[in-house]
């Protein structure tokens, strides 16, 4: 029938001192149909299996049903074939547990089963070798259960691989070499994050189920050294990785979060009667070595872009922190910011960190920020974040004039786009940057300068100190004074003054959206009563002379 | 010297001794005064202290302390207490008779109690003062004085004589007659006291009878006046007597014509004002509202909001308002009748003309005022026919026929279909179906319900009527109200043939309306003008749906927009609150789909249209606009949140940026994101993408699939197209199209946004930074040039936009700030504070200084009662050592006495003894 049914065969003889027959029930099941039944006619299988070794057989029928024969040979409808799996899975779990829990499977090195078979040695032993032998088929059949199309099978073979790996790390099943010697089920346990991170599935949900047994430190520090191989593997020799997998990582990866303080490494999920504090899994030093190994593995490939805004977004809060070497993100951030747009402002954000905290030297820093002025940055969803960033790097007092005023220029045209929303931000933005540097006042008050025909301004030229933007006046807030919303044609009109003293907070500016306006204009009452248009409305289109019935008709 | 001095002393304290019996002290002893000497002389400053009498005050404290507080030192050991039980002794709030009345009775109480129970018979003594008045009653020369109460005061010399000082004088001679008869004083006495009291009583008579003269001749006198006063003033008491009845049912009808009666007469005051005046003032009045306009535009009332300018007042309107049209003649004024035969020439003229009238842009303004009027009067005619329940079409016509006319010439005059017009009469048998009298929809489903289904006509005509019959000046009654609310949909266009104003409007309106509204009836719509609010909000909805039916309505629309504006002008923060809530609509609708992916789709027509009509009703160049603000927000949100996906899209884009730059047509004011939207329309009819000198921004891509919506490679499309208006409606529900007209409605787009371009570097040429906000306009139109894939008229037209664009001047001045005012230096100059009293602490609240006063009273009360203490304990202590050193003295007295009497007793006993010896 299967290969299950061939092992049998020769399995059955190896047991034969012990008296292992292949019972006949077999046939009994095959008239059951329901689920109930099923269940509990594997409850008796494996009561049968835990009572005596002499009926070990019945494993192979519980197997069979874990690999989604079913017992009936009819063919059963999809949701029976999933309960029934499921029945099996709860079988294989009580079953397993018990022998780990009671010292039936061979711990050691796990000889091949037909060199067990053969060879003159102890039935007991026999019997563990192929119990063993049992226990690994079932856990790759759990395996492979994990991209199951029916996420109630997955989550209920995840936790039951989770719960072998409890159990085995509490029962190795490897001999430990010396006294004390830590041991956990890496070949298990890279088997679950193997499955989790697929290349073909997106597991966000499975992922998501996961993240509760990263609370434990143990399973993170094992996870975090299962990722960064399993990226290897997955990536090594393949051209073109699919997007799901680097998904797939990202969330894995995204959501192994570090302790801030050392103190708090006891929770294992894994219990041990006493910690060693020779086990590295104890000391957060450890997890640091390893996150900033998984981070690197991950980010040393050529993410999707949509990846890499991701991890650049949680980089600053996230990762940087709780790395042992940050600096050696800077590979991975000066990249980003050389892609340009989006992603750049998004690199900026860590690069300001280890720039500031970790005495990052970067070359050009300023021509690149200046780089990254274009229209765009008023309409990007990152707008507010760029313009906290790029408060922060032009907030020194002691950054050149030339470049100040390169920046202001800038700024300054870019407004001539921008809708309102930015632009009441933007202004007071550059009036706090002529405020702190009072050597950029020429921008706005030039007294007994000729007059010119072209603005001196080089909006094309790359470098801010090429720019000549000292010459130049800010005409264009000047004209924005003649924008059409009420506020920003004030906020336009503070450079007509000498600036006042203190700056202008924009922190409440930045996150101010068109809509609030919108609302704040709306509830905003003036005096008096509403004034109206004395000009008498003579149809929709208005007045002869407007445009909109210049150049549209009704019909 | 010393005995010079006691000299003095004695003389000095015999002065004042001999002047103790008048005053106090009016000169005291020189050497007990003691005298604070000032060391300076302040101004203002009151001395109290500065004579004092030490010696004296010092005898005073000590006199009053032996009086309280030795009493008491004396007393300290003693527990029987001396009680005043006197009845009232301390009272002094009874009167002494008083006190002697109750004593009595208490007196009287207490004998009664004790001894004369049982003592029945034995009348109580009176007495009178102590006397007995048994003993008084003996005395028989008292005189009853009851015959001179009347005389009281006024006692006669001999009554005087006889009671008093009479002894002296006639005593004697009696003396000397009594010896003569021994009987005789008593009788003479007696006599003279009968004679005396009989003149008296004569007297007494007289004085009565005089009185009751007087008596009579004032109740004479006071009825001789009231004869006379109800002479002087018969009305009074009319007014009185017939008040009472009529007041309490004053007739609402009385009223209400006394009411117009005094209108009447108030109203010659207004004179009939010349043409040449009142061009003036509708001069004047268009000056002002544009004033008003230019000083909202630019912003500078923020803070000076003195009054709204006077046009937006329902009161303000009527003031300087005239009908400026030719039609106004049909109103005019004559005798207190409405002068209707001069409509016959007017209806030719304007039946015919109505087109032409449009087309040089004054037919609007003409068909207003009559508009509004006409169909007023014929509902109220026609409710009057409708309580009488005999109506019928060709009744009312012949009854009314005048009526008819106007309205049919008027309605003729101002519909601007004159294709459809009816022959008359056919069109008023059609009117006769429709009701002519509408309540105001309760809501928008009854409005729809009221116009579905019926043509434009008859929707604009029950539109019309609900409106009228439910005008809030018909609750008021008020004719200055009434005035202003029929005239203000009428304001005129500015600057259009002063000269023509043929008649007084308003006032010929104002009698015309009168005319037609039977005051009666005002009451019973009062509460109608409130629901009318209500309409506006309903109508914009009834628009919304109009506007999204399919296909759209758009005629139905066109023609509502006039009762809108109307019925805008009449509630102004209704309607702004209407608006406002459809925008609010919009934009919330809009902002859902924007937070979740970042850009929404083009909104439906009825959004569109809302923010044209907005546009319409209130004015776009206020700086801050309550309503236009929120909407110029909605554009630009339209402008940089919605992508072009179709062609569709873009017409409806194109149409968003006209209503844009319609609204800053006056204002001139500058919009990013209007120039950001026609490059991105440019850039999709532009073949190759070099994207060179320009950046698209949100809404557009530089590369995609819409990249090339509105390029047209079909040479032959390109040579039929010709260029022609958008119909709106297409930006409603565009389908069915072949690929050729696809391609011309994409030529047209191109041209359409050619000519916004255009009509941006008219605008905004004189920007200071201009070429830099064309920068990318210009690079697209150059390369647009370039690749010479369009026709000929439209090479020619973007050619002649480069070539303005290149013309702007290029004038960078640099920038000067404003003169700010120097900050002044700090200077070191001394505090004043104006004194305004001295001796008191300045600079405080009023509370403060009570505070203060408060606390040195207490501080200088303690100090003074601790000084009378100190006093106090002093004084007892030179009293207990002077009783001791008393007592002492006694003590030493009582033994020196003993030791003298023990030293006589053996004087004694020894001389005895001595003498014994001798024996």
């Amino acid at each position: 029938m299967t290969a299950g049914t061939g092992r049998d065969v020769s399995g059955a003889p190896g047991g034969g001192a012990t008296g292992l027959v292949c019972p006949a029930w077999g046939g009994g099941m095959e008239g059951d149909a329901g689920p109930g039944d099923a269940r509990r006619a594997l409850g008796h299988l494996v009561e049968a299996v835990l009572a005596s070794r002499g009926e070990a057989n019945a494993v192979f029928d519980i197997l069979a049903v874990l690999q989604g024969y079913p017992a009936n040979t009819g063919i059963s409808p999809q949701s029976e074939d999933q309960e029934e799996i499921q029945e099996a899975v709860h079988a294989c779990s009580r079953l397993f547990g018990a022998l780990l829990a009671r010292g039936e499977l061979f711990v050691g090195q796990l000889p091949s089963e037909e060199m067990v078979l053969t060879g003159s040695r102890g039935a007991t032993r026999k019997y563990k070798i192929w119990m063993r032998h049992r226990y690994q088929s079932c856990c790759n059949r759990l395996g492979e259960l994990l991209a199951h199309p029916s996420f109630q099978v997955k989550e209920l073979a995840l936790s039951t691989l989770m719960k072998f790996v409890q159990l085995e790390g509490e029962h190795p099943l490897e001999k430990p070499k010396w006294e004390g010697n830590y041991l956990f089920p890496h070949q298990l346990f890279m088997l679950v994050v193997g499955g989790l991170l697929s290349p073909e599935e997106d597991r966000s949900l499975l992922l998501s189920q996961f993240r509760e047994y990263l609370e434990h430190d143990d399973i993170r520090y094992h996870t975090m050294q299962a990722a960064s191989n399993t990226v290897a593997r997955t990536t090594d020799g393949r051209p073109e990785v699919p997007l799901t997998f680097w998904n797939n990582a990202f969330m894995l990866l995204s959501s192994v979060s570090l302790p801030r303080q050392e103190s708090t490494l006891s929770s294992f999920y894994v219990k041990h009667t006493e910690l060693s504090d020779k086990w590295k899994v104890v000391h957060l030093k450890e997890h640091r070595k390893a996150f900033q190994q998984m981070w690197l593995h991950f980010l040393k490939h050529q993410l999707p872009l949509r990846v890499c805004k991701k991890v650049l977004v949680i980089m600053h809060d996230s990762i940087l922190p709780h790395l042992a070497q940050p600096s050696l993100m800077i590979d991975f951030l000066t990249r980003a910011y050389d892609i340009g747009g989006a992603v750049s402002l998004l690199a900026l954000n860590g690069l300001f960190i280890l720039i500031h905290k970790h005495n990052l030297e970067y070359p050009d820093f300023y021509r690149k920020l200046y780089g990254l002025l274009d229209p765009s940055v008023f309409h990007v969803k990152y707008r507010a974040r760029f313009f906290h960033l790029a408060d922060l790097f032009l907030s020194s007092s002691h950054l050149p004039a030339y470049l100040v005023a390169a920046f202001t220029k800038r700024l300054a045209r870019l407004a001539l786009t921008a809708p309102p929303e930015a632009l009441l931000m933007v202004l007071p933005f550059i009036c706090n940057l002529l405020r702190r540097h009072p050597a950029c006042r020429v921008l706005m008050h030039r007294p007994r300068g000729p007059e010119l025909d072209a603005d001196p301004y080089d909006p094309t030229e790359e470098d801010p100190a090429q720019s000549r933007a000292l010459e130049s006046s800010l005409w264009e807030l000047q004209a924005l004074q003649q924008h059409y919303h009420p506020e920003v044609s004030k906020a336009a009109s503070a450079i007509n003054q000498a600036l006042s003293v203190p700056e202008v907070s924009i922190a409440p500016l930045l996150e101010v959206t068109a809509f609030e306006i919108f609302e704040r204009d709306l509830k905003k009452k003036g005096p008096g009563s509403v004034p109206l248009e004395f000009i008498p409305a003579r149809g929709l289109l208005g007045r002869r002379e407007d445009l909109c019935a210049q150049h549209f008709t009704l019909s | 010297m010393g005995k010079a001095r006691s000299a003095a002393r004695g003389k000095a304290s015999a002065a004042p001794a001999g002047a103790l019996g008048g005053r106090a002290r009016p000169n005291p002893n020189p050497f007990e005064v003691k005298v604070n000497r000032q060391k300076f002389q302040v101004l203002g400053r009151k001395t109290r202290h500065d004579v004092g009498l030490p010696g004296v005050s010092r005898a005073r404290a000590l006199q009053k302390r032996t009086q309280t507080l030795l009493k008491e030192y004396k007393e300290r050991d003693k527990s029987n207490v001396f009680r005043d039980k006197r009845f009232g002794e301390y009272n002094s709030s009874i009167s002494p008779e008083e006190k002697m009345m109750k004593r009595f009775a208490l007196e009287q109480q207490r004998q009664h109690e004790k001894k004369s129970i049982y003592n029945l018979n034995e009348d109580e003594e009176l007495t009178h003062y102590g006397q007995s008045l048994a003993d008084i009653e003996k005395h028989n020369d008292i005189v009853d004085s009851d015959s001179d109460t009347e005389g009281r005061g006024a006692l006669s010399a001999e009554l005087t004589a006889t009671h008093f000082g009479g002894g002296s004088g006639p005593v004697p001679g009696k003396a000397a007659q009594q010896p003569s008869g021994g009987e005789e004083p008593p009788k003479s006495r007696r006599e003279l006291i009968e004679e005396l009291i009989a003149r008296s009583k004569q007297e007494k008579r007289e004085r009565q009878a005089q009185r009751e003269d007087a008596l009579e001749l004032t109740e004479k006198l006071d009825q001789d006046w009231k004869e006379i006063q109800a002479l002087l003033a018969c009305k009074t008491p009319k007014s009185e007597s017939g008040g009472g009845k009529e007041k309490p049912k004053p007739d609402a009808y009385d009223m209400m014509v006394r009411e117009l009666g005094f209108e009447m007469k108030a109203q010659p005051s207004n004179r009939m004002k010349t043409e040449e005046e009142l061009a003036r003032e509708e001069q004047e009045r268009l000056r002002r509202l544009e004033a008003e306009r230019l000083r909202r535009m630019l912003g500078r009332d923020e803070d000076a909001h003195s009054k709204r300018p006077k046009h937006l007042s329902a009161d303000d309107l009527n003031d300087g308002f005239v009908l400026d049209t030719d039609d106004r003649r049909l109103l005019s004024y004559k005798d207190g009748k409405m002068n209707v035969e001069e409509e016959p020439s007017g209806d030719s003229s304007g039946g015919d003309s109505g087109e032409e009238e449009e087309e040089k842009g004054e037919g609007w303004s003409e068909g207003g005022p009559e508009d509004s009027d006409s169909p007023d009067g014929h509902s109220d005619l026609e409710s009057d026919a409708d309580s009488e329940d005999a109506r019928s079409a060709d009744g009312l016509v012949g009854r009314e026929s005048d009526g008819v006319e106007v309205r049919a010439q008027l309605q003729g005059d101002q519909r601007p279909s004159p294709g459809e017009r009816l022959p008359r009469d056919d069109r008023a048998a059609a009117r006769a179906q429709l009701p002519y009298t509408f309540a105001v929809p309760e809501s928008c489903e009854e409005l729809k319900s009221l116009l579905s289904g019926k043509s434009m006509e008859d929707q604009l005509l029950v539109v019309e009527r609900i409106q009228k019959c439910n005008h809030p000046s018909l609750a008021v009654g008020n004719k200055a109200k009434l005035e202003v609310r029929w005239l203000s949909p009428c304001g005129t266009r500015s600057g259009q043939r002063p000269g023509s104003h043929g008649t007084d409007g308003h006032r010929a309106l104002a009698v015309f309306a009168a005319g037609y509204f039977p005051w009666g009836r005002a009451s019973k719509r009062g509460l109608d003008g409130c629901r009318l609010r209500k309409l506006f909000g309903f109508l914009l909805e009834y628009i919304g749906d109009l506007a999204v039916s399919d296909p759209p309505d758009l005629g139905v629309i066109d023609k509502l927009v006039v009762p809108l504006y109307d019925l805008c002008q009449m509630f102004p923060e209704s309607a702004s609150d209407a608006v406002k809530f459809v925008l609010r609509d919009a934009m919330h609708e809009m902002e859902g789909t924007v937070e979740t992916t970042g850009r929404a789709a083009f909104p439906g027509l009825d959004v569109l249209i809302y923010l044209k009509i907005a546009g319409m009703l209130f004015p776009t160049s206020d700086f801050w606009h309550p309503v236009i603000t929120p909407a110029l927000l909605c554009l630009s949100q339209l402008l940089t949140k919605c992508p072009v996906r179709s062609l569709q899209d873009a017409v409806k884009g194109l149409f968003v940026c006209c209503v844009f730059l319609d609204y800053v047509a006056l204002s001139q004011r500058f919009i990013p994101e209007l120039i950001n939207f026609l490059a991105g329309i440019l850039h999709m009819a532009t073949p190759n993408k070099q994207s060179q000198g320009y950046t698209l921004v949100h809404p557009f891509r530089a590369l995609g699939k819409n990249s090339e919506l509105l390029l047209v490679s079909d040479e032959e499309d390109m040579a039929t197209w010709q260029r022609r208006s958008l119909p709106l409606q297409w930006a409603g529900g565009l389908k069915a199209q072949t690929e050729t007209e696809a391609n011309h409605t994409r030529l047209s787009c191109l041209a359409l946004c050619l000519a916004l371009v255009r009509r941006c570097v008219l605008a905004y040429g004189t920007l200071p930074s201009f070429h830099d906000i064309a920068r990318p306009l210009r690079a697209l139109l150059t390369e647009h040039l370039a690749t010479r894939c369009c026709p000929p008229t439209l090479q020619e037209l973007s050619r002649s936009v480069l070539t303005e664009m290149e013309n702007q001047p290029r004038h960078y001045r640099p920038l000067v700030c404003e003169k700010s005012k120097p900050v002044p230096l700090k200077l070191f100059t001394p505090r004043l504070v104006k004194v305004l009293e001295f001796g008191r602490k300045q600079g405080s609240t009023r509370e403060e200084q009570e505070r203060r006063r408060l606390i040195h009273k207490h501080k200088r009360e303690f100090k003074g009662a601790v000084r009378e203490i100190r006093k106090d304990n002093q004084f007892l202590a030179r009293m207990r050592l002077s009783e001791i050193m008393e007592r002492d003295a006694e003590r030493k007295r009582k033994v020196k006495q003993l030791f003298n009497s023990l030293a006589t007793q053996e004087g004694e006993w020894k001389a005895l003894k001595r003498k014994k010896f001798k024996k």
